[in-house]
């Protein structure tokens, strides 16, 4: 499938001889290079408790919400974090915790009929995260969205390549002149 | 265990330790190469920044191995991850960017041409660029560097033309070429050790985009891994031993080095006997065990009767503009660097900055790093105007990049760190580091310089990051420098230890001066040469008996 997929691109737009002469070689690069591009598996949580998910996923939807187009939400980015905090990012599993604990017991203190974060209003939201975006635990929670929007899907998180969509990058491996508008102008082309 | 007597043990498998294992076991020597880090291939090469980056598939990893940082020798230094080097065979020839720049004249003879400055250590090399040119032309003939002889006025003489053309100019290059012709300026293609041609078995690059912190999975660049790790290989005269992580070198009661002690891939003690030893390890790894192998004989750590080990560390230091622009750029796509300048090489006098510098355009973040590091400043951190703003500048920015000399100042330095340990339970990496005054002078110079070539190339808008120091440090250069005076430094022009006839220091750590940034290709002309002056020494007799 994925071969498949990259042979189509190649075959779509790019006619360099020795491109031609050389597929194969080409195509098993290009797929051994994409094999972290595989499907994410079931969405089962590892790390995070279902209520922490809740939270977690209630503040990545505000660092990149889902307004104007998918977001962390879509993404699946709490599950990248899940997977991330169960492998790599282990040394950040209390950090999260306690970041978590501290954000209730604020909400608490704020809204005394309301315990959770992902209860409040996105507005109210906004304002309480604004006091803490110096935190270890939001920079963490920030890597995570970002990084799950925008890391390979294997990860568990950009979904459908909606993060890579969003920017406008495009997973294929190979390109050829003219790369963009500058030097295809330079060129004569159009 | 002991293993079987070798002629040599070359400690680092990366730009300078594979150049120095082939011309070692072509010349007939028995070599084993140590290398900390795991031997990859093509098929481990994804384009997967996780692995890249968080899970330190290519470079060390600060968890296992931690330094710490302060910036004088009267600050307290703390854990902050800092030095960043490749850690795999082929070094950080796997995932740098792949620009292969030569030094000029001027760098060699600074300080005779313009006189020292108070508070460096700056001075000439022992070597001149006419010596090491030979050199030069065989690294980019041997490992395959493209780019155009001929076209860039600054460029110091050559013997030989690249051995292939240059990869293709991308729309930072187009832009490149715009703006410095408007001021007079001029822009040349960058010589890159990435190939534009199919070369001795090797395929032509097809502009995947993944180079800088990537391994290439068409081994297209031209790293030791791909390129002369295998020559060596085939002599039937040099083992790579990965996963084998040196702690300390051995000498016997005469002051001559016996072999190194290491600890292979399980952590398990090892000892490997050698007639002599060359210590490729980079400009940080390499002072580190020198001072990690104190004796009686050399209380101070080894080959350091000078003091000089790890003193005057370089890092290369710069400036750091991006533009956005109307049309699409798309620099995702295709090799980072096309065009470069090299018109401020040397700064006029007049202004009364030592030094220089050059300047590249590019784009060369992958999704995630350019979300974290590539916006302006005045972008919101998060939120929607931050998700707008991953969409409209991802595919129309530029950057334009200062690479500049850096003074070396003797307390800018790798040391020990008295208390943090590394997962081996050794001493971690202290770097004491803090830019000469100068330098952060140089830096604004090249900033308003960077700034004036975005605005000239028809950016609508521009922005700068902070002039400190770069961290990552990633350009290791000076803590072993290179002289005729044993007081003054640490290994003479032949890269041999003053204090020591059988151990060679070939790496970084040799430099005088650190060029203007780019250094891989001059790391890896020094160890040509270095191989010839060796095994020179090694016929004559000049190594003793081991």
């Amino acid at each position: 499938m994925r071969r498949r997929n990259f042979l189509g691109a190649v075959s779509a737009g790019i006619g360099g001889v020795w491109l031609t002469g050389h597929w194969p070689e080409i195509a098993a690069a290009a797929d051994a290079a994409s094999r972290a591009v595989a499907d994410p598996g079931a969405a089962t949580l590892q790390v995070l408790s279902a209520d922490e998910r809740g939270e977690i996923d209630a503040i990545a939807s505000r660092i990149l919400p889902s307004d104007d187009g998918p977001g962390a939400r879509e993404a699946g980015v709490v599950y990248f974090i899940d997977r991330a905090l169960g492998t790599f990012a282990g040394d950040a599993r209390p950090l999260v915790s306690a970041g978590l604990a501290t954000l209730s017991a604020t909400v608490k203190t704020t809204y005394p009929d309301n315990a959770r974060f992902s209860a409040l209003e996105p507005d109210a939201q906004d304002r309480m995260l604004q006091t803490i975006e110096s935190d270890a635990f939001f920079q963490f929670v920030r890597w995570g969205t970002i990084a799950g929007f925008l890391a390979n899907p294997s990860y568990g998180g950009n979904r459908g390549k909606v993060g890579w969509r969003w920017i406008g990058f495009e997973d294929r491996f190979v390109w050829q002149e003219p790369f963009g508008y500058y030097d295809r102008e330079d060129s004569g082309g159009s | 265990m002991a293993r079987d007597l070798v002629d040599f043990a070359i400690v680092g498998a990366g730009a300078a330790g594979g150049v120095v294992a082939k011309e070692l076991s072509e010349a007939g020597f028995r070599v084993v190469v140590l290398e900390q880090g795991p031997r990859l291939a093509e098929p481990d090469f994804v384009h997967d920044e996780i692995w890249s980056r968080n899970v330190h598939g290519l470079t060390n990893d600060h968890r296992l191995q931690p330094n710490t940082r302060r910036a004088t020798e009267r600050d307290v230094a703390t854990v902050v991850p800092t030095i960043t080097y490749g850690r795999t065979v082929g070094g950080g020839t796997v995932h740098y960017t792949g620009n292969f720049w030569r030094f000029h004249e001027i760098d060699f003879v600074e300080r005779s041409r313009r006189g020292g400055v108070p508070g460096t250590g700056l001075d000439d090399w022992p070597i001149t660029y006419a010596d090491l040119e030979p050199y030069y032309s065989k690294a980019e003939w041997v490992l395959g560097v493209s780019g155009q002889a001929g076209v860039n006025p600054q460029e110091p003489p050559r013997s030989r033309p690249y051995p292939m053309p240059p990869l293709p100019i991308k729309p930072a290059g187009v832009l490149m070429e715009r703006g410095a012709r408007k001021l007079g300026w001029t822009p040349s293609p960058a010589p890159m050790a990435i190939l534009s041609r199919p070369y001795q078995g090797r395929p032509a690059c097809v502009q995947c985009g993944f180079c800088e912190w990537f391994g290439c999975e068409m081994g297209a660049k031209s790293s030791t891994l791909e390129t002369v790790i295998p020559a060596a290989e085939q002599t039937g005269r040099c083992e790579i031993r990965s996963g084998s992580y040196v702690r300390k070198i051995e000498v016997d009661q005469r002051g001559r080095v016996t072999g190194v002690v290491y600890f292979d891939s399980r952590k398990r003690e090892r000892f490997q006997p050698a007639r002599a030893v060359v210590v490729c390890a980079n400009g940080a790894e390499t002072p580190r065990l020198l001072l990690m192998s104190k004796s009686n004989r050399f209380p101070d750590g080894l080959a350091n009767s000078s003091g000089l080990v790890g003193k005057y560390l370089m890092y290369n230091g710069g400036a750091f503009s991006g533009g956005l622009f109307e049309h699409e750029i798309n620099g995702y796509r295709g090799v980072h660097v096309s065009r470069i300048m090299q018109d401020f090489y040397e700064l006029d006098p007049a202004l009364g900055i030592m030094g220089g510098g050059a300047i590249d355009t590019r784009f060369d973040f992958a999704p995630i790093d350019f979300a974290l590091e590539g916006l302006p400043g005045d972008v919101p951190a998060w939120g929607a105007g931050f998700k707008q703003a991953l969409r409209e500048y991802y595919n129309r920015t530029v950057y334009a990049l200062a690479h500049t000399s850096s003074l070396p100042v003797e307390t800018n330095s790798i040391s020990l760190d008295p208390e943090v340990k590394d997962a081996w339970g050794l001493p971690a990496i202290r770097v004491t580091f803090q830019e000469h005054e100068n330098d952060v002078r140089l830096y604004q110079w090249f900033r308003e310089r960077t700034l004036e070539l975005l605005a000239a190339a028809g950016a609508i808008k521009r922005w700068s990051y902070p002039l400190d120091t770069y961290y990552p440090a990633v350009h290791l250069l000076g803590t072993c420098r290179m002289g005729n005076d044993p007081a003054r430094s640490v290994v003479d022009r032949s890269h041999r230890a003053h204090d020591v006839p059988n151990l060679f220091l070939v790496d970084g750590s040799s430099f005088v001066t650190g060029g203007r940034g780019q250094p891989t290709g001059t790391i890896q002309a020094l160890a040509f040469r270095a191989g010839d002056e060796i095994t020179r020494l090694a016929e004559s007799g000049a190594l003793g008996r081991g």
